[in-house]
């Protein structure tokens, strides 16, 4: 199964934000693989790019502290499970995932198109 | 061609009651309501002969037995409003701006586009004024091509209500305007909106007149500001809670009150020396 979870600058905390967190982790069994974010500086769309980038990826699930509802209709169409991030890093968060202690993350954001005034 | 836009900054101004009364008072011309997300000139005009065409934008639909799933266009969309998930692709329509580059990009022709409802004109006339209304369908994420359309029916002489605010709505209201009415209550909270107004109508080099709208005294600020700007203030309207309440039962004081008559007739006489 590949996980992917956002990460922090310092590559091991899990980023509060989904579409532009610097970086990603990506776990398949033991395999680790952290790769930078696409859609980090996108001018606009970065959830939908994201998105994207995390289904060409083939994960199954998702370890976030929040996401954009565009983003998570993207996640369910590509049956792509999403779960709520509680814990500091990365390695806590896969480790309470083995244990099956993760709850799945069901409420999602309207995303920020606009809330500036444009 | 004349355009005269009428712009605040902050709510509840009086944008309206300026904009609905200089169209009154200038008898022949046509009133464009950009305020699309509450439309209230109407109200007052109540317009007779009312036609309503259909505001469409422009979305992707793409032929599956076409699409080979190269991401052509989803890469290509500077707006990333295309998704390729479970073999199709796919469009948010609120990240959309109808660019067509993924129907040019498609090497397969797979994309064409679809018209997309998102609001209505209403075009009617209140004596030889016409009176066109945009109104976005509720829900819709931006104003701006119900905007564009209702811009469109402008005439001779045309006065444009403008929505509040100063974000893109409101340039794309005054972008071909010929002059800049803005409308500023005398407080603190309105100069400081207005004043966001006047660096965008500054920006887009428009001719520029205030109208102080409700004042119980001098806002020493506004005054100040206006001297140094060397924007003329075109009228000063006194708060008066009996033109309040006629305004509150939709009349066009303009029309009915001798007073407001001349005070319009007179705006507009200072802004025909400009234009």
């Amino acid at each position: 199964m590949r996980i992917a979870i956002p990460l922090d600058e310092n590559k091991q905390d899990v980023c509060v934000v989904l579409a532009r967190a610097p970086y990603f982790l990506f776990r398949d069994g033991e395999e680790e693989l952290i790769v930078e974010n696409p859609a980090a500086r996108a001018q606009g769309g970065a959830g939908i790019q994201v998105a994207q980038f995390l289904v060409d990826n083939d994960i199954q699930a998702l370890i976030t502290v929040r996401c954009g509802q565009n983003a998570a209709d993207v996640f369910t169409s590509a049956n792509i499970k999403i779960y709520k991030s509680v814990r500091k890093t990365a390695a806590e968060e896969l480790a309470a995932f083995a244990e099956g202690k993760l709850e799945e993350l069901t409420s999602f954001h309207g995303g920020f198109h606009g809330t500036h005034g444009s | 061609m004349r355009k005269i836009a009428v712009l605040s900054g902050k709510g509840g101004a009086g944008k309206t009651y300026v904009a609905v009364n200089l169209a009154a008072a200038a008898g022949k011309c046509t009133y464009i309501d950009c305020d699309v997300e509450e439309p209230n000139g109407r109200l007052f005009w109540k317009p007779e002969d009312v036609r309503c065409v259909a505001v469409n934008t422009m979305l992707p639909a793409f032929d599956a037995a076409k699409c080979t799933g190269c991401k052509d266009c989803v890469r290509a969309c500077r707006f990333h409003a295309l998704v390729y998930v479970g073999d199709k692709p796919r469009v948010f329509s609120e990240v959309c701006h109808s660019c067509g580059l993924c129907q040019m990009i498609c090497p397969e022709q797979a994309v064409t586009e679809a018209e997309n409802p998102i609001g209505v004109l209403e075009m009617g006339h209140h004596g030889s004024v016409n009176v066109v209304t945009g109104i976005l369908n509720p829900g819709e994420a931006s104003g701006v091509p119900v905007i564009r359309k209702a811009l469109e029916q402008a005439g001779d002489v045309t006065i444009v209500d403008c929505p509040p605010g100063s974000a893109c709505s409101v340039m794309e209201s005054i972008m071909d305007a010929d002059y800049c009415v803005l409308v500023v209550e005398p407080t603190a909270f309105g100069f400081h909106n207005f004043r966001m107004v006047y660096e965008l109508a500054n920006l887009l080099e428009k001719k520029c007149g205030v109208v102080i709208n409700k004042q119980t005294e001098v806002y020493l600020p506004l005054e100040q500001f206006c001297a140094e700007k060397q924007l003329p203030v075109l009228a000063r309207i006194s708060y008066d809670s009996g033109l309040a309440g006629r305004l509150a039962g939709n009349e066009i004081v303009s029309e009915c009150v001798p007073e407001q008559r001349k005070l319009f007739a007179d705006i507009l006489e200072q802004i025909g020396g400009v234009l």
